[in-house]
């Protein structure tokens, strides 16, 4: 057990825990916040992508340790800051089940935020470590290009 | 005259949560025998709409939502006729119930099975909303009508919102025959209307099966026999207990649970779990085995389905014989969630909350496990990520309500991606022997198929979910097509398309080889044969000419054509690709059309064609679940490939403009697809790819 604080979607959390649960388990689990998403477990599809510090982070393999005293931001604490990017996935109309989403739009998110006007080259780049069952790709680019022209 | 509607109002309500007065219909059909059928106990009510007194609509979703956009495309057919405020319109989750009649979501009926039924729901209620207002002012009813929320006295412009109606209208009876719209004056069906849900899909607030939660709720992770059919010989959980966190170890059917506080804890449990496995009867079997078994069916007769003229005597005369087989593997659904499933049990009730496709199926599995009556077990169908048809089944569902029955109150039972993968429903693993002829001038004479598969899948075949099947729209003087089944140990199941996308793979495939055989350009020929089928021919010629067949390509690009009908709908894609010197392939560009009848939602069969068309490419790419002494050797997305944005060729989609009664989409892009593409493989290579997934390796020069 250890005493591990972080700030997650700018609320201070301390919690007294196993020091190697993975932070997606604690983020679902303990803080309830289910809209990160369990996939695959072993950091191939992106769908429980965090920001820590800004940077995108798989969370299903990252010790709860590891974020000792830093930032997390989840895709619920992102939409509370009316990031452009969920406007124009709207607008887009890119989500079928949904499910991959959040981890979707958190990638984006930290891709524009490095690269304000990514080409397709660096967008495709980025997203095809992001895994879509449902096949909403080419919305997800257009998504970028259209959220970029807002950023 | 109509008859009250009595038993739905307090469901509803429940259901709803709506408070104060309000217009509550419930609506049986069919209409004209609504007496007679509630005198015999069995009509079923359909479809539920209520409006609350501030005006707001509330329509319940009997199905379930997994991507295909039913949340927005039904309530749209009912606010059509409702003449409903689309922005005053909200949508809830029904429960399993038999007043909503059949609630299993699949074979892309969700629109075409419920289009008249809601048309005539939101029709009966704006009848009786005009009613009301007509008595309300009490003016002839013939000088009223409904537009958007609101009911207006044409002759003084005097109006009243719905909310201001239900409760009067609630006192009238439901009318028997209610006039419908006239579709030129549709004003919302037929536009890409934004999903309802779009913004709750994207900031984290829509609740999926795994993210449910109950008040004291144990997680819990089942230890399964990696071969097909093994059983536990015996655990040793000692380890296992003693992990932080978990509370009970549960043998099951399926293998054993480890029951924790949370989910780490739970999967942190399991592995400390030492489980010994009575392997069973196969734990030797091969992917090869398999391939074997499915090949050697197909040399013995099997079960005619279609019978024209003489094949084989027609093949022994033919000028040009063409004999070859066609293989495609088992697949695994993979959606992006994995199954899991909520329960609580006792000695009285069972409770379920579960991502399904089918909740009357975990209400028969609960059923039978806890032997409750009917009454005593509630299924609560809640958001999925990706269904596919892998929810259809119950496995996961049972799971929970064992391991539920063995400890106090709630459990969620999730499945980790390998076990996921490792313990799926699988689309069959077929076999497809075709032998075709030609005449001295290319006209075929002679086509037979023969399908081999597993008898487990038990729907290989038949014109009840396909709209050709293994049946085929091209007009050929002598066919035999039959099927062949044998007894394999994989779980399989439907899957987006079910038989269609093997049958289509082999079909779409040898009609191509035929044509090339013939000499003659595939989409002509193809054409040329497929005249009896006009709605399959205009989603033939409208990709021909939208993806522009024949043009100058950009050096090295190849074009392949498949078409094909299922479930009602038609489809046809032309792809774009090109092979490099080591054999990889790239699709640049896929161009479909398609035939769906009326058109709900537009923008939503778009989306829908560019979902089905992805999991074809991947399944014609990379998708095959493998099996090495009986163990499944896929377990993540490193070896069980999908398709990334990277390979995601540009998809564009035209829809035929039609009068015709809707159909689905879901599942029609999916089976065209492979085929476009190993089509198109051939006219870039000369190689004819006769196995999925396309290997580079049979593509490499030199
Ligand atoms: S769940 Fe973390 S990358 Fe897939
Ligand atoms: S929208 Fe369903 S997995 Fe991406």
């Amino acid at each position: 057990m250890a005493q591990i604080s972080f700030i997650i979607n700018g609320q201070r959390k301390s919690l007294d825990m196993d020091p190697d649960v993975r932070l997606l388990w604690v983020i679902r689990d303990s803080l309830g916040l289910t809209g990160t998403k369990y996939s695959c477990g072993m950091s191939l599809c992106g769908a429980c992508t965090v920001h820590v510090d800004g940077d995108p982070v798989r969370s299903c393999v990252t010790a709860v340790s590891d974020v000792d005293g830093r930032e997390v931001t989840t895709i619920e604490g992102l939409a509370e800051q009316n990031h452009p990017i969920h406007q124009a996935w709207i607008e887009e109309e890119v989500s079928q089940c949904g499910y991959c989403q959040p981890g979707q739009i958190m990638t984006a998110a930290a891709l524009l935020a490095k690269n304000p006007k990514p080409s397709d080259k660096d967008i495709d780049q980025t997203m095809s470590r992001a895994l879509c069952r449902c096949g909403t790709y080419q919305r997800i680019r257009r998504a970028i290009h259209r959220a970029a022209g807002e950023v | 005259m109509g008859t009250k509607l009595t038993i739905s109002r307090g469901e509803f309500l429940k259901l709803s949560a709506t408070t104060g007065a309000g217009l509550v219909l419930g609506l049986y059909l069919p209409w004209k025998n609504q007496l007679a059928a509630q005198a015999d106990q069995t009509f079923k009510p359909n479809v539920w709409v209520s409006i609350d007194t501030s005006g707001t609509v509330t329509i319940v979703m009997h199905r379930s939502e997994f991507g295909q956009k039913v949340w927005t495309s039904l309530p749209m057919i009912l606010a059509e006729e409702l003449e409903a405020d689309w922005s005053r319109v909200q949508v809830v989750q029904g429960d399993l119930n038999p007043v909503y009649g059949g609630q299993s979501t699949g074979g892309s009926a969700s629109v075409r099975t419920s289009y008249d039924k809601l048309r005539k729901a939101g029709a009966a209620a704006r009848e009786m909303l005009i009613s009301a207002a007509a008595q309300t002012w009490n003016v002839d009813r013939g000088e009223c009508r409904a537009e958007s929320g609101a009911v207006i006295h044409s002759p003084t412009g005097r109006k009243l919102g719905y909310g201001e109606l239900v409760e009067t209208a609630a006192t009238l009876p439901i009318p028997e025959e209610v006039p419908l719209k006239d579709p030129k004056d549709f004003k919302i069906i037929g536009k890409s209307l934004k999903s309802l849900d779009g913004a709750a899909k994207i900031d984290g607030s829509v609740i999926y099966g795994l993210d449910f939660k109950l008040p004291g709720m144990l997680t819990a992770a089942v230890a399964r026999c990696p071969v097909f059919g093994g059983t536990v010989a015996s655990y040793d959980d000692s380890k296992a207990r003693t992990v932080p966190g978990v509370r009970h170890i549960v043998p099951i059917s399926s293998g054993v649970a480890v029951v924790a506080d949370d989910t780490w804890s739970a999967l942190e449990g399991r592995k400390a779990l030492k489980v010994t496995w009575n392997e069973g009867a196969h734990a030797r079997l091969s992917s090869e085995d398999i391939s074997r078994t499915l090949r050697e069916a197909a040399e013995k007769d099997g079960r005619s389905l279609r019978v024209a003229g003489d094949a084989e005597a027609a093949l022994a005369q033919a000028e040009t014989k063409l004999e070859v087989g066609y293989e495609v593997p088992y697949l695994d659904h993979a959606t992006m969630e994995p199954m899991n499933c909520t329960a609580q049990v006792d000695k009285s009730s069972c409770e379920i909350w579960v991502p399904t496709q089918n909740p009357a199926a975990a209400h028969n599995a609960a059923q039978e496990i806890t032997g409750l009556p009917d009454e005593a077990i509630k299924v609560h169908t809640l958001r999925m990520g990706g269904g596919f048809g892998r929810r259809l089944a119950n496995d996961y569902a049972r799971d929970a309500v064992e391991v539920a029955q063995a400890v106090t109150g709630p459990v969620k039972v999730l499945r980790t991606r390998d076990e996921d993968i490792q313990h799926g429903i699988y689309r069959p693993a077929s076999y497809h022997h075709l032998k075709g002829g030609l005449d001295r001038k290319g006209n075929p004479l002679a086509w037979i198929h023969r399908a081999s598969g597993p008898a487990n899948a038990g729907f290989m075949i038949g014109p009840d979910s396909a709209t050709y099947g293994i049946d085929l729209p091209y007009t050929i003087p002598n066919i035999h097509t039959s099927d062949i089944t044998s007894e394999l140990p994989v779980p399989a199941g439907p899957w987006r398309s079910v038989a269609n996308t093997q049958l289509a793979f082999a079909n779409e495939s040898f009609i191509d080889e035929l044509a090339h055989a013939a000499r003659k350009d595939p989409y002509e020929f193809r054409r040329a044969y497929i005249k009896d089928h006009p709605r399959l021919l205009g989603v033939l010629e409208l990709a021909a000419e939208k993806a522009g067949w024949g043009r100058r390509l950009p050096k090295g690009r190849y074009q392949g054509i498949a078409a094909h009908g299922c479930f009602r709908s038609y489809a046809a894609i032309v792809a774009e690709v090109s092979v490099d010197r080591r054999g990889r392939v790239t699709v640049h560009k896929m161009v479909c059309a398609v035939d769906c009848g009326i058109v709900i939602n537009p923008d939503g069969v778009r989306s829908q064609v560019e979902g089905g068309i992805t999991l074809g490419l991947t399944a014609a790419l990379h998708g095959a679940i493998t099996l090495e002494k009986g163990r499944v050797q896929q377990s993540n997305f490193h070896n069980y490939k999908l398709l990334t944005m990277r390979e995601s060729p540009v998809i564009e989609t035209y829809i035929v403009p039609s009068a015709q009664p809707p159909t689905g989409i879901g599942e029609p892009p999916v089976p065209p697809t492979p085929p476009a593409v190993t089509n198109a493989i051939y006219a870039a290579t000369g190689i004819r790819i006769r196995r999925l997934p396309i290997d580079p390796k049979e593509l490499q020069k030199g």
